[in-house]
């Protein structure tokens, strides 16, 4: 299983400064989990008690995983998995 | 110190202008390498509300894809405030997340949608912490 995981700038702390990441997992609530195990404190910033995070933006290749299941969104063997922070403000 | 282009601003404000009474968002992009202000980019507010903007995810990961195959950054992240001064809100400092970044804010609640006076601030937001900058216009007429 290849899973590559894109972490924005403001993540790379919990990545010792690397933009990317392999991961693995059946679901994409299982990859997260996968990841805390290497870079622990990053779950939290991306999970909450309701789910995903609803201002860190999830994406599955090219979908916003919001439309594919959330942290039930399966995984395919081999995917490029992109963490953008939204963008926004009032 | 925020250096930007007369003409790149010229546009952020128009647009501000434009979008009255919902605030408006978009970005400068710039090389990486240089960190300047360019490349004006305008996005659209998903969120359409006078007082909360956010860009769409997917215009979000399609701007991100661009930027990351030109080499550039997001160098200034713009947004308008259309009843309040230009000084981060609450909300702006929470969600505030590239830390390279000039937050540029313009605030509309003098002009609305008309030529009139426009307050037009920047500042840098690292950590919750808002330090404002000042702004110089390169290339003013």
């Amino acid at each position: 299983m290849a899973i590559e995981v894109r972490i924005p700038t403001i993540l790379r702390t919990y990545t010792d400064g690397e933009k990317a990441v392999p991961g693995a997992g059946v679901t994409l609530g299982d990859l997260i989990t996968d990841l805390e195990v290497r870079h622990p404190g990053l779950r939290e910033r991306l999970v909450d008690d309701a789910g995903l995070r609803r201002f860190v933006n999830v994406y599955l290749d090219d979908e916003d995983v919001r439309f594919l299941g959330g942290l039930e969104t399966p995984l395919p063997e081999s995917a490029v998995v992109t963490i953008l922070p939204a963008v926004a403000g009032g | 110190m925020l250096e930007i282009p007369a003409d790149i601003l010229e546009s952020i404000i128009a647009h501000a202008r434009q979008d009255h009474p919902d605030e408006a968002c978009g970005i400068v992009a710039g090389p990486a390498a240089t960190g300047r202000a360019e490349r004006f980019i305008s996005m659209i507010n998903a969120a359409r509300s006078p007082t909360f903007y956010e860009f769409d995810s997917l215009d979000l990961l399609r701007l991100y894809r661009e930027l990351d195959d030109r080499d550039e950054v997001p160098v200034v992240i713009y947004h308008s405030h259309t009843a309040t001064e230009a000084y981060p809100s609450r909300t702006d400092i929470s969600f505030a997340s590239e830390p390279g970044a000039h937050y540029l804010l313009v605030s509309t609640r003098d002009c609305g949608n008309d030529e009139g006076p426009v307050e037009v601030r920047s500042y840098r937001i690292i950590d919750g912490e808002v330090t404002e900058e000042p702004v110089e216009v390169i290339g003013a007429a």
